[in-house]
């Protein structure tokens, strides 16, 4: 069974932010992580590239499958979380303790456009 | 039988000193490689006696498994027999020697040789003109879409960058597209597998001026001919496109059906697959590209001569032996021999969709969900009874498609032998479900971790030896 | 029946009963009588073996046989007799991409090989399964490298490309948008000083050149890959794989990729194919490689196993965002090559690189001679080199023909030769005396 995690904010391409002030951490759903199962490579960006809500920043590969990583948000990318590159399957055994990319945020409107615990529970029952 | 030895890494069985050839003695005199020039260190190549040699890829062979060991129903693979003769005749020094630069009528023979098989295969689809230059069957697929591209463009008609593919499609096709800088729009199948018409339609009110072409197999990914074929050439003519035949199934049709007559303009042939050439593992191949008549002037240029000629050579041979006489019967033998086993296995392997299929056809794993033995079970299973396992999770409309291909070459007895394994594996899966799910058991080696090699890759000696120092 | 049919009458009979059709013909009942191919193709009637041996025969023998001081990317280098048999254990010959790794170990295992030489031989860290040839292992590499870069789509290619390769470059980059800027060459090489200001103008991913190149001069690109890097292009190499042995390799050279065709290593020329393409890069681009790798893992018996890796490239999976459309390597012909690296070995590959240097010297040194050749540029070459003849050069070239020799390649209004560890003394000598004449 997949765990939610209250407080976060949720895309339907199943990337969670989670905001403190003006930063918000990026990272993929304990959902996304399981229906991809073991992985074994995040592809990240690098500091100081911006991002764009609804585009491409990078991918999570299994050893099947790959999907791409869609921003939740703008901004400009402040820190990618380095433990990654070795250790691939922290997203595995704790999908929200490890962040993929830290962003300042550009635009903070943008996150009312996200779901809520709630609805994206809803989202992963469709 | 292995030799642990003989198995090793080549490089693992390296000594200073050895040496496995033979060339002439330097008579030239002076003339030295100045050290500007040089490398500073050798390449760490092997060094070994070339009987060593010999015995450690003699040794590796006998891990392979090929078409000459043994039944090879990959399904879309079209694995059929690959007579000797065409390596016979593939190996001609009068062939071999020829440089690709020489002038024209120095090369008569090859010339002719091009000539006459462009000829055979306008003969065999309906289509008017060859290029040789694509090296596999991606390749065509490539060089087609680039010919449509071309005449598009040709036309002024810069709008047209997209292309219309089934949802069952190879994922080929998505990415040939991708390569030619054209966008994909998927159309629907219907629970039958073939085109969803109506969504078709839809799809082209909508987007008719910016479609360059469909791309379609036919018969489909699922085995299934698809039979309004002369409607969707019709429907996508209407709108200024132009249909594309992907050759991957075409053995089916020999005997019974032209690409050109089913409305296609353009189609890449797989040599390897329909015309009998080897798969060697996975190359060479060969993917000519065939156009109707006034399409030719738009190939491209995607390989600098006449493609992989050597290949082109055996798949010659291969339309000369069998002549017109016999050419017409491999699709029907195909097709029998797919439809055989298919209804000699339905009752215990789920089909999701029955009726006659062509040359392959597509079981959704055992029919009894219950065991928990997956279509990845069955198929590693299969390899301990010496078979090849059929095409797995592809295509990806069932979860756990098992697609079965068996071509004309094989006989009744290979085919019940084939049927009978994987009954008693569908009993196996009730009665000792553990056993198919750790399989193979007899194989070289087992199952492999493929995370492990992902996670850390490790793809040359180098890597391996310095991997070895760390630890 | 046929010698490639097992089905008897009987057979068919039993076998159409299972399936419920009356005949043959019944299994096409869903195709539309409109579109049905009935009748005969008009093709040849059925050969027996003699007939097709004698068809082949004759052909063969309409091509002439010359002895070759051919190159322009294609060389005629000598086969050791142990590679053409070995490809013909039909384990490798007629065997498929290898997906199931446990019945597959062989083609896994010499895949793994072939990579490591080739890493080996180009000074790179990691090298691909194969490519199709070297002309397409070059459109990839500046394909890959627009992909590595960040929103770049210039790629620079020095007129020292090979017309060939350019040519198939130039298709690709139309069709993927791709901006291709020739930079010049200055008395035979590529010119830093046209590439520095390219690079500087900004939107470069890539910056190709070919070594040796297409005059068979070799090159020195001091200095290169600094400025390449200092702008975020990614540096590219296309050198001629034989010759590797002894030059200064592409890892040497700080490239971020090197490709090339290995039909020097003992290939055939076989008018043009089948060939293949290599693609080596550093550890860093592994993931944006085209083509299939092959890794080293473990299997459950703990034994060391062979498996394709990295998967989530290709376009199997990642469809139209795969890093390439091919599907397949060149798996027979990156036997040969890895089968010819292990006879050669070490020494065996320099050896027949120092030879074919010493036989071009040997062969530019005479044609000098004569006083009716001079080099195009006067620089250092390897095993190729580009001269300008005083007289006609197509009656030269066609005197060559008639005494039976390929006397090099026609370009730029000179002759390109090219010569192997294959050419003899005796060989040079005549072909010079031709051009004494």
């Amino acid at each position: 069974m997949a765990k939610f995690e209250e407080g976060l904010r949720y895309s339907e391409s199943h990337e969670y932010i989670r905001v403190e002030g003006e930063y918000g951490y990026v990272g993929i759903s304990d959902y996304a992580q399981h229906a991809l199962g073991n992985v074994v490579y995040v592809d990240m960006p690098d500091v100081d590239d911006e991002v764009t809500a609804g585009e491409e920043f990078g991918a999570v590969e299994s050893v099947k499958a790959a999907s791409d990583l869609i921003s939740p948000v703008s901004g400009t990318v402040v820190e990618v979380n380095e433990a990654l590159e070795d250790k691939p399957e922290l997203l595995n055994e704790d999908a929200f303790g490890n962040w993929i990319i830290k962003v300042q945020l550009s635009d903070p409107s943008e996150l009312d456009a996200l779901m809520d615990v709630e609805a994206y529970k809803a989202h992963c029952a469709e | 039988m292995n030799n642990r030895l003989y198995g090793n890494l080549i490089f693992e069985l390296s000594k200073e000193g050895r040496k496995g050839y033979s060339l002439p003695k330097n008579n030239f005199g002076r003339y030295e490689v100045p050290a500007s020039m040089r490398r500073s260190e050798d390449a760490r190549l092997p060094e070994c006696d070339e009987l060593t040699v010999v015995r450690h890829y003699t040794n590796l062979s006998n891990n392979n498994f090929g078409v000459d060991t043994g039944f090879y129903p990959l399904g879309s693979c079209t694995m059929k027999y690959n007579p000797k003769i065409n390596e016979e005749m593939a190996a001609q020094p009068q062939f071999q020697n020829l440089h690709p630069e020489q002038p024209a009528k120095t090369t008569q023979g090859a010339l002719a040789l091009v000539a006459l098989l462009e000829k055979s295969l306008c003969e065999l689809t309906g289509l008017a003109h060859f290029t040789f230059k694509p090296y596999a069957g991606a390749h065509g697929e490539l060089t087609g879409l680039m010919t449509i591209d071309n005449y598009h463009r040709s036309r002024g008609d810069l709008a047209r960058k997209k292309v219309i593919v089934p949802d069952s499609a190879h994922g080929t096709n998505p990415a040939s597209a991708a390569v030619c800088g054209l966008e994909i729009i998927e159309v629907k199948s219907l629970a039958d597998g073939t085109v969803d018409f109506d969504d078709l339609q839809r799809i082209c009110s909508v987007s008719g001026d910016s479609i360059a072409a469909m791309m379609m197999t036919n018969p489909n990914t699922l085995g299934l001919f698809e039979t309004r074929i002369p409607e969707i050439a019709k429907l996508i003519h209407g709108c200024g496109g132009l249909m594309y035949y992907d050759g991957a199934n075409l053995n089916p049709m020999l005997g019974a059906c032209r690409p050109g007559d089913m409305g296609f303009d353009v189609m890449h042939i797989n040599l390897h697959k329909t015309f009998s050439t080897p798969h060697g593992g996975g190359g060479p191949g060969a993917g000519p590209v065939g156009v109707r008549e006034g399409l030719q002037e738009f190939f491209p240029c995607v390989s600098p001569y006449h493609g992989n000629f050597g290949v082109m050579m055996r798949a010659y041979a291969y339309i000369l032996s069998l002549g017109r006489e016999n050419i017409k019967e491999v699709g029907p033998l195909a097709v029998l021999n797919a439809n055989y086993i298919k209804e000699s296995l339905k009752d215990v392997y789920e089909l999701p969709i029955d009726g006659l299929c062509c040359h392959e056809f597509v079981f959704d794993g055992l029919k009894d969900k219950s065991t928990g033995v997956t279509t990845m079970d069955v198929a590693k299973r299969l390899l301990d009874y010496g078979y090849h396992a059929p095409t797995i999770y592809f295509p990806l409309l069932f979860h756990e498609s098992l697609m079965v291909e068996p071509t004309e070459n094989e006989s009744k007895e290979t085919l019940d032998g084939f049927i009978a394994v994987m009954r008693q594996i569908a009993e196996e899966a009730k009665t000792d479900p553990d056993k198919v799910k750790s399989a193979p058991h007899n194989t070289p080696i087992g199952r492999v971790d493929d995370v492990l090699a992902a996670k850390h890759p490790i793809v040359t000696f180098r890597q391996m030896k310095n991997e070895r120092m760390k630890e | 029946m046929y010698k490639y049919y097992p089905q008897t009458d009987a057979d068919l009979q039993a076998m159409l009963a299972k399936v419920g059709v009356k005949n043959l013909d019944g299994l096409y009942a869903q195709i539309p009588e409109s579109i049905r191919f009935r009748g005969d193709y008009k093709l040849p009637s059925e050969m027996s073996e003699l007939e097709v041996r004698d068809t082949f025969k004759k052909l063969g023998e309409q091509n002439e046989q010359l002895t070759c001081f051919a190159g322009f990317g294609v060389y005629d280098h000598y086969t050791p007799s142990v590679i053409p048999s070995l490809l013909q254990r039909s384990e490798f010959l007629t065997s498929y991409t290898p997906y199931q790794a446990e019945i597959s170990q062989g083609t896994l295992h010499y895949i793994f090989e072939y990579q490591s030489m080739m890493a080996e031989l180009t000074g790179m860290d990691i090298a691909n399964a194969s490519m199709y040839d070297g002309t397409t292992a070059a459109a990839e590499a500046m394909m890959m490298s627009v992909a590595a870069g960040k929103k770049q789509n210039k790629v620079l290619v020095s007129a020292g490309m090979n017309p060939r390769t350019r040519e198939v470059l130039d298709t690709y980059a139309l069709h993927q948008g791709i901006e291709l800027v020739t930079i010049p060459l200055k008395d035979g090489v590529t010119s830093k000083q046209d590439l520095e200001a390219q690079l500087a103008a900004g939107d470069v991913a890539g910056v190709m050149v070919q070594q040796p190149n297409v005059y068979g001069i070799v090159e020195d690109f001091t200095g290169f890959a600094d400025a390449c890097h200092d702008k975020k292009a990614l540096f590219i190499i296309d050198n001629v794989a034989a010759d590797l042995a002894v030059l200064k390799t592409p890892g040497e050279w700080q490239a971020d990729i090197a490709v090339g065709d290995g039909q020097s290593l003992g290939i055939p020329m076989l008018f043009g194919g089948p060939y293949v393409g290599y693609m080596c890069c550093t550890e860093k681009l592994i993931r944006k490689m085209p083509g299939r790798i092959v890794g080293m893992t473990k299997d459950n018996r703990d034994q060391r196993a062979f498996v394709l890796t990295l998967q989530a490239r290709e376009q199997h999976i990642r469809r139209q965002k795969a890093t390439s459309n091919i599907c397949s390597n060149q798996s027979l012909m990156a036997l040969f090559v890895t089968v010819y690296m292990s006879l050669m070995g070490k020494q065996g590959v320099k050896e027949a690189a120092e030879l074919s240097y010493a036989g071009a010297h040997y062969l530019c040194d005479a044609l000098l001679k004569t006083g009716k050749f001079h080099l195009t540029y006067d620089k250092p070459f390897f095993n190729e080199f580009h001269v300008k003849y005083d007289d006609d050069v197509d009656a030269l070239y066609q005197r060559f023909i008639e005494a039976g020799f390929l006397g090099g390649v026609k370009f730029d209004g000179g002759l390109l030769f090219a010569v192997t560890e294959k050419r003899s003394k005796e060989e040079i000598d005549n072909l010079v005396k031709l051009a004494a004449l």
